[in-house]
């Protein structure tokens, strides 16, 4: 009984040491990129097979969470078909969240958000880089890097205000007109993004 | 645990995130100016080549 015990304890101990070193990517250290927590444990276990390679020594190790805040966040900024901003240093970002325009500082929560359509703006020094996206996710790491991911993202210049007040006008139309949820959703889906890309446009 | 508040009012008509987002990055696309609208709308054609099979046999493929 006593014998069971200590294996099932080493058992435990093992798993959650194994599962601890799997967790959260931004607590590994920043050289090693083997999982030296999982080497050890498998080689009490098993000592006469190799470990196998976990895919964490496959990966550049993410920068490691710093003790002090750092003085400028990371963005990286990609849409499916370009990666817009990649590891760009910058003061400050304001994301378009449902739950309203977020603004990103070194030192944020980490903090996984849902974008609405809506204005991202870049703030490096004096400059501030706009771009309307249309829809995406942000996440931000405890490192401060900011990790901003949309289906499309376009600069202001790049918008028709003639398009967009067309549009306007059609959905609006169309959500007075809709019979089945699937239309009064896509009217209103239709709505949202004419109106922010109006607001966009003037604001 | 509660059920979720506040389901956004396009799931709860029965669509998904990927047709939310794909409806929103394609209403923006419409409204671009000119030379960056046809860009993008290049960009994101698609080609289908659909062929039914009987007997174990592909017939004629039809492109889309």
């Amino acid at each position: 009984m006593f014998r069971q015990a200590s294996r099932l304890l080493a058992r435990t101990t093992t798993a959650t040491t194994w599962r601890r070193s799997r967790a959260f990517s931004t607590d590994l250290p920043a050289t090693p990129t083997e999982d030296s927590t999982f080497i050890e444990s498998w080689k009490k276990v098993i000592p006469n097979m190799d470990p196998p390679k976990t895919p964490s020594s496959f990966m550049t190790p993410r920068p490691a969470t710093p003790s002090s805040i750092p003085s400028k966040i990371t963005v990286n900024f990609v849409l499916p078909y370009a990666s817009e901003l990649s590891t760009k240093e910058v003061d400050m970002v304001i994301v378009p969240a449902t739950t309203g325009q977020m603004g990103v500082l070194p030192g944020h929560v980490p903090t996984i958000a849902e974008l609405k359509p809506g204005i991202l703006s870049v703030h490096e020094g004096n400059d501030v880089t706009k771009y309307f996206l249309s829809s995406g996710f942000a996440f931000i790491h405890a490192n401060s890097v900011a990790d901003i991911i949309a289906v499309e993202a376009v600069p202001l210049d790049c918008v028709d205000p003639a398009l967009v007040q067309k549009g306007l006008a059609e959905f609006t139309q169309r959500l007075g007109t809709a019979t089945s949820d699937l239309e009064k959703a896509e009217a209103q889906i239709g709505v949202d993004v004419h109106s922010a890309l109006n607001s966009a446009l003037t604001g | 645990m509660a059920s979720n508040a506040a389901v956004p009012f396009w799931r709860a008509a029965g669509m998904t995130y990927i047709t939310y987002s794909n409806i929103c990055a394609n209403l923006v696309r419409n409204c671009l100016k000119e030379p960056y609208k046809t860009e993008a709308l290049a960009r994101e054609k698609v080609h289908f080549s659909i062929s039914k099979w009987t007997d174990g046999k592909p017939e004629k493929p039809n492109d889309v």
